[in-house]
């Protein structure tokens, strides 16, 4: 059974299709990525599965049961989200503990104190966070709520919308590495956007590169070690990125 | 450098806080000549405010003083508020980080660029279209006639950004600084942008501080980089040799940077706990 399964996923927002043909297989317990520039679709293939865009063609199926157009409690438990900007992804006036708390509130689970409490723990913030503000932690530090919630629900599946884009790269490493060990503790599946290709390389197995709206070609992270590319739009991401710095010099 | 453009020396910012004030940049002293800059370091090393301070954009209750604050042969801190603003734009412009926010989003991209050059040059309303037009051709946006007449929202990020460079070099100042001018942008487009900003100040023979957090990003488009850390310079040196650099912090950030080939299982982090208060 695949993790996240995506069947001629067309996606559109109005009268403009942003994303077509997609076919998408993850394994549970994979780390995929998908990358591209602005505007290729990755964000909204993530916001499809997640159902911030309803308007889609074709199949989304997460853990083997497929889902629907609407709001899917179930879902909720098995798949959960993290924003690229900590900045604008807490509530500004919700305290960490409320903004942790509420997911279990939705869904009826008890002993919420505890879970709170071990949650903090597992993403490294310090129990004094409990009852802080977004303004008054870091951005790094805000990350760290935001993966936090959407942890709260132990979901199976995890959608990454470039998670460290926003943070400076001494934080970017900090959190890289968080969302490497919490994927190894908890045995999680992570579908991750980015467009930062050495991030791939450190976090990911597979990857999709995405353009114009379609997915141009599936390769494995390795591919990122020598450039063995097909796809001539993935050769150019690729040189754009700077390539290899290190293949360049023993040629 | 015998062609001193810029001269700062033991520059500090302060900022008060309830347990007094604060240094954001503690002494920090520098010259540029006609050369590219690099200004590296984390959020909070007081790179964006030594970047601000140069063009006395520090607002109150913020302070700044320095030994020396010369800029081409003048004292930029006996300077009235006036001729400071015909400094601001005209000698030294800044490119800021987000052209989402910078540009004004009920004007259209050619009134803004107009009004940049209106404010600092007499010239002809006809000359005028003209020069908004071989700025935008300068930086490489198709279809300037159409460019023109649109606003802010109706283009992409990276055009954005390059509007802005337009608008920024349009009056021809000696010195730009970029303050993260790529951040909000995507590779593909990075590369774009400050190859473009590369070749501009190469041509014109201007003075470049480029500030960001990406060292790798710095090293490839700078000769010569100063990395900060809490207000301080901790490690300059040429650009060429920032592998080589010394100082546990720079190496600390250097390391932190996921690799392309990448078999590191865990990226090293630097200790925060010397240091952070909070």
């Amino acid at each position: 059974m695949s993790a996240i399964a995506l069947k001629n996923l067309d996606i559109s927002y109005g009268t403009t299709k942003v994303v077509q043909g997609v076919n998408i297989e993850v394994a549970e317990g994979e780390s995929f990525a998908l990358v591209g520039e602005s505007g290729s679709g990755k964000s909204t293939v993530l916001k499809a599965i997640a159902g911030l865009a309803p308007d889609w063609t074709g199949e989304i199926a997460v853990l083997g049961s497929p889902r629907s157009h609407k709001v899917d409690h179930d879902f909720a438990t098995r798949c959960q989200m993290v924003f690229q900007d900590p900045y604008g992804s807490l509530h500004p006036r919700k305290s960490v503990d409320t903004v942790l708390s509420e997911p279990l509130l939705i869904h009826g689970l008890g002993n919420r104190n505890a879970r709170v409490i071990d949650m903090l723990a597992a993403v490294g913030l310090d129990q004094r966070f409990r009852f802080r503000f977004p303004h008054q932690m870091s951005g790094g530090q805000r990350q760290r709520v935001a993966i936090a919630r959407a942890l709260m629900l132990e979901p199976k599946v995890m959608l990454l919308d470039e998670p460290t884009s926003a943070l400076d790269v001494s934080v970017q490493a900090e959190i890289l590495n968080l969302l490497k060990r919490l994927r190894r503790e908890q045995g999680l599946t992570y579908l991750m956007v980015t467009h930062n290709l050495p991030v791939v390389s450190f976090m990911c197995d597979r990857m999709a590169v995405m353009n114009k709206g379609r997915v141009v070609e599936i390769a494995p992270a390795t591919a990122l070690h020598d450039g063995s590319f097909t796809d001539p739009y993935t050769q150019t991401l690729y040189a754009a990125s700077g390539g290899n710095p290190k293949s360049k010099e023993t040629l | 450098m015998t062609d001193t453009l810029l001269d700062v020396e033991n520059l500090r910012v302060s900022f008060p806080t309830p347990t007094g004030r604060v240094d954001v940049v503690k002494g920090l002293s520098f010259t540029l000549g006609r050369e590219r800059l690099g200004i590296v370091g984390e959020s909070g090393s007081g790179k964006s405010m030594t970047g601000r301070a140069i063009l006395r954009l520090i607002r109150s209750p913020g302070r700044q003083v320095a030994d020396k604050l010369m800029f081409d042969g003048n004292d930029l801190q006996a300077l009235s508020e006036r001729a400071m603003r015909k400094v601001r734009g005209a000698r030294i412009s800044m490119i800021m980080q987000d052209p989402k926010f910078s540009l004004n989003p009920v004007m259209t991209i050619g009134d803004q660029i107009a009004e940049a050059l209106k404010t600092h040059e007499r010239i002809a309303r006809k000359d005028i279209a003209a020069r908004v037009i071989e700025m935008l051709e300068a930086v490489r946006i198709n279809d300037p006639e159409r460019v023109v007449k649109m606003y802010p929202h109706e283009v992409s990020g990276g055009m954005g950004q390059r509007i802005m460079i337009a608008m920024m070099l349009i009056p021809q100042p000696d010195l730009l600084i970029a303050d993260e001018p790529t951040s909000a942008l995507d590779v593909s487009v990075q590369a774009q942008v400050l190859d473009l900003i590369d070749e501009l100040v190469t041509n014109k023979g201007m003075g470049l501080i480029l500030i960001s957090h990406d060292l790798n990003l710095v090293a490839r488009y700078c000769d010569r980089i100063l990395v900060m850390h809490a207000g301080e310079v901790v490690e300059s040196c040429d650009a060429r040799d920032l592998h080589k650099a010394t100082h546990p912090y720079t190496r600390g950030l250097l390391a932190a940077v996921p690799q392309m080939e990448e078999k590191r299982d865990e990226l090293p982090v630097l200790d925060r706990t010397a240091w952070s208060g909070t």
